[in-house]
């Protein structure tokens, strides 16, 4: 194998995109410089010929969907393939001058010697990625100790290490084990081991794709701030292209195994050149490029007349609803104008409520005495034909809430009226309420096909015969935009946004008023969010549905919804129309949120880098 | 299963012992012209030869034709016994998992008992209340084994029951009935099926542990475990007596375990 291989040949694809990009490319000084890189599985090639350079002290993102091969890129770098991977060719060198050395076939031994010392990694999961039952200070000390550092000195420096990842009281947190930590404070720990030896390059593997969006910031910040002082280099391994844009200083586009395009953040975002990054860049849901509250393009099609009755509604039931929370309470009046202003002087008629929810409490029992408010006096309503989204972190209540209204959970307190009738677990109910569940890979019976799963509602509620349910099935596939030949498949054929269209369809099949969307794209891709969401969004214009829209994304609410609540720790601390609540946040958590979804470094904000 | 049969030598062999034996079951008479019952007194105690494969008996009845035309009681017995405990025990713990609460709290005790008595000596207390013959038999080792089967069948349900598909089909409208059958049964049953097949070996040796100790069929009727017991006075004389059928059934055992083993493989890398 040849380690220098001067040709980057990698079919015409790579060719052009090495000619389109070769302005971008970085001379000698390159602390990083890979050239051709080929990585396979077995027989199947997953990397065609990748190059790539990363210069010292810069933040060079690699973005792709899934499966483009990019964290295969990463971990052939790093010399952690899983078993059956290796590269095949190519040639990868880090640092320059003397101090170069190839990272591709490399021995056991030689890694040692790169890898944490001159390549620190940040992995993905946080979760999975410390040991749980070593404590935590051990594990940063154990990063310095297997390079050499005596280990009573790996000590001391393990703590202020952690002090400077930000962890409060270090020396306490150091005699911690991970499951004491929370995801945020274990991803800080992991950035610590990664930087521990002070490495010339730093590679993160989607650092915080785990992690809520206002913790992805802080960890973000935190990785910008370190390797900003150290003038170490990032390669920011993301499937969010908003993350790239607030983060990196060059963005590489990876499709299929295949660099399309590289050159800096603001060029290749800005102005994209390569018809598959125009695709990735047109499908973020970003608060810079949808102004209206609305999906772009099905949503046209339904009159802003429509669209305005639900607004003012929504914001004078909610007023009344909590009259003890002032925040709720003056944000929604100011909300109500906002929205009259928003809309202009079209009548506004108020219609009728399709759920009301007033008051909901529920608790879980955590130990013998102790319980947890997961919903604290929660308060909503959502006219006909609206779309209403509850937005917060993981942990504030937003899934449990969702829950209570398709009453499958009784609310300890509360209740939650369907049409003026409060709803139960009885048919009649399921029939007009239905949920899609965030995760299409485990919401499908792998035993039944596509078919099946879809008639699944028809057959329970007795509706027509066999023939026509067959017709029926058929009709919904198509409604999702799904061949019929898929029909006969089992789920494990079909992708995961495929998945996810078989899941609408049969929340579909009844008829529902209501379909309550809980996370229904986090688990996707984001072109394939894209689609969905646009298909969501047509459904709702053509069927006069109601969503109730369950997410952590700001970006995507602030694209398919026409009023936000938003959900902290239980409660409720904010309602109104998007517009309003997106452009003026009335309550700090809110505001918080907002300025934490990535992709708001924009040319109006220059600064907002984080990096310098 | 026929992916199966390509990768692993030993279940190919292991299939093919099955079926011959399966096959002794059905048409014993294909495989021996032999007389079973009948026996020529001159010829008592032969070794085994050309014309009596695993010799003769005491009696002069060639034991060949005794096996063979006692495989088919044998696993008659062995697939009752297998009925017995794989219906019996999926039930219960396709109830208790499902229904959780004191339901599974009282069925699970109750298999915790059954799992604290030695599994013969269970079918021996069952047996000698049932009374003697191959059928009850059977139904007492059965018995014996519905623990094993309800454990297996509860871990799954539990795993599926909160499966998010479950939850799925509720919303759809399908009441608990059919929403246990159509869903948390079928995705729970591939494991227990593959228990039914490691089983099943366990289950003929149990089978032939009660004949051989009289529990079993009637003389003169040849069965496998009986013919072992009755080879035992004849040890010194003629080894083959005992010795020969007693293959056998190992055999069997050892063939039915490796399709088991790789049916239980099959299932594991299904998921």
């Amino acid at each position: 194998m040849t380690l220098t291989t001067s040709t980057p040949g990698a079919g015409p694809t790579a060719d052009a995109a090495a000619a389109g990009g070769a302005d971008d490319q970085a001379p000698s000084d390159a602390l990083l410089r890979v050239r051709g890189l080929r990585v396979a599985y077995g027989a199947a090639e997953v990397v065609h010929g990748v190059d790539l350079d990363v210069r010292p002290g810069e933040v060079v993102a690699l973005v792709g969907e899934s499966g483009s091969g990019k964290s295969t890129t990463a971990h052939a770098l790093i010399g952690l393939l899983p078993d059956g991977g290796r590269v095949t060719g190519g040639s990868a060198h880090l640092g320059t001058g003397q101090r170069s050395a190839a990272l591709t076939g490399l021995l056991p031994d030689a890694w040692r010697r790169v890898r944490g010392v001159r390549v620190g990694l940040v992995p993905q999961d946080p979760g999975t990625a410390l040991d749980p039952v070593v404590r935590v200070g051990e594990q940063v000390a154990e990063a310095l100790v297997v390079h050499g550092t005596p280990r009573r000195a790996a000590r001391e420096r393990a703590v202020e290490i952690l002090a400077d990842v930000g962890l409060d009281r270090p020396r306490e947190r150091a005699r911690q084990y991970p499951h004491q930590l929370s995801g945020g404070m274990r991803q800080r720990v992991l950035v610590g081991i990664a930087m521990a030896c002070e490495p010339e390059l730093v590679i993160a593997d989607e650092p915080t794709s785990a992690l809520d969006v206002t913790v992805q910031r802080r960890v973000l910040d935190l990785l910008a701030d370190l390797t900003g002082r150290a003038g170490t280099a990032v390669l920011l391994i993301t499937h969010d292209l908003a993350v790239a844009a607030d983060r990196a200083d060059r963005v590489v586009v990876l499709k299929d195994g295949v660099v399309v395009e590289q050159g800096p953040a603001a060029r290749v975002l800005g102005a994209p050149e390569h018809p598959y990054t125009r695709e990735l860049v047109a499908t973020v849901p970003g608060r810079n490029n949808v102004p209206s509250a609305y999906a772009p393009g099905a949503g046209a099609t339904v009159g802003t007349g429509e669209k305005a009755a639900p607004s003012g509604a929504a914001v004078a039931a909610t007023a009344a609803g909590t009259p003890d929370e002032g925040t709720t309470d003056g944000t929604s009046s100011e909300a109500t104008a906002a929205g009259a202003i928003a809309l202009g002087t079209a009548a506004v008629e108020p219609s009728p409520a399709l759920i009301e929810v007033r008051g909901l409490v529920k608790e879980f029992r955590l130990g013998r005495r102790e319980r947890l408010r997961a919903v604290d006096d929660v308060s909503f309503t959502v006219p006909r034909g609206s779309a209403f989204a509850l937005v917060g972190e993981s942990g504030s209540g937003k899934s449990t809430t969702a829950r209570l209204v398709l009453g499958l959970d009784r609310p300890d307190a509360g209740v939650v009226e369907l049409d003026g009738a409060p709803v139960g677990a009885d048919r009649a109910t399921r029939r007009r309420t239905q949920l899609v569940h965030q995760d299409p890979y485990s919401s499908l019976d792998p035993r039944f096909t596509v078919a099946a799963v879809v008639e699944e509602p028809l057959w329970a509620h007795r509706v027509g015969t066999r023939a026509e349910r067959r017709d029926r099935v058929a009709q919904l596939l198509e409604q999702v935009h799904l061949s019929p030949d898929l029909a006969g498949r089992r789920p494990a054929e079909l992708s995961g946004g495929q998945r996810q269209r078989v899941a609408i369809a049969r929340a579909l099949a009844l008829d529902p008023e209501l379909l309550v969307l809980d996370e229904p794209t986090s688990a996707l891709d984001v072109s394939v969010q894209a689609r969905v969401l646009e298909l969501l969004a047509r459904l709702r214009a053509e069927r006069g549905l109601t969503y109730l829209f369950i997410s952590h994304d700001l970006a995507v609410v602030r694209q398919v919804a026409d009023h936000v609540g938003v959900l902290s720790g239980g409660r409720l601390v904010e309602t109104g129309p998007v517009a309003r609540v997106f452009d003026h946040p009335a309550h700090p958590y809110t505001a918080e949120l907002i300025a934490a979804i990535p992709g708001a470094r924009t040319p109006a904000h220059p600064d907002r880098k984080d990096l310098t | 299963m026929s992916a199966v049969l390509r990768t692993r030598p030993a279940a190919l062999v292991a299939l093919a012992v099955v079926t011959l034996i399966l096959a002794w079951a059905l048409v014993p008479g294909l495989f021996t012209g032999q007389d079973p019952i009948a026996g020529v007194p001159a010829d008592k105690l032969l070794a085994p030869g050309a014309a009596h494969w695993f010799g003769t008996d005491h009696l002069g009845r060639d034991l060949f034709a005794r096996t063979v035309h006692g495989t088919s009681l044998s696993v008659r017995a062995a697939l009752l016994a297998i009925g017995v405990a794989l219906v019996a025990g999926s039930g219960i713990g396709l109830l208790a998992g499902f229904l959780g609460g004191p339901v599974d709290d009282a069925l699970m005790r109750a298999t915790d008992v059954l799992l604290a008595i030695p599994g013969l000596l269970l079918s021996l207390a069952v047996v000698t209340a049932l009374g003697f013959g191959t059928v009850k038999v059977a139904i007492a080792v059965g018995v014996a084994s519905v623990a094993t089967f309800a454990r297996v069948m509860r871990s799954q349900v539990l795993r599926v029951r909160h499966a998010t598909y479950v939850e799925a089909a509720r919303l759809a409208g399908a009441g608990r009935g059919a929403v246990l059958l159509r869903h948390v049964l079928p995705n729970a049953a591939g494991p227990v099926l593959a228990l039914a097949a490691v089983e099943l070996g366990a289950v003929i040796l149990a089978v032939s542990a009660l004949s051989f100790l009289g529990y079993g069929a009637t003389p003169p009727t040849p069965e496998w475990g009986s013919l072992v017991a009755e080879g035992r006075d004849y040890l010194a004389v003629a080894w083959w007596y005992s010795t020969l059928p007693g293959l056998v059934i190992a055999l069997f055992v050892l063939a039915v375990g490796v399709l088991g083993r790789a049916l239980t493989r099959e299932t594991r890398t299904d998921r």
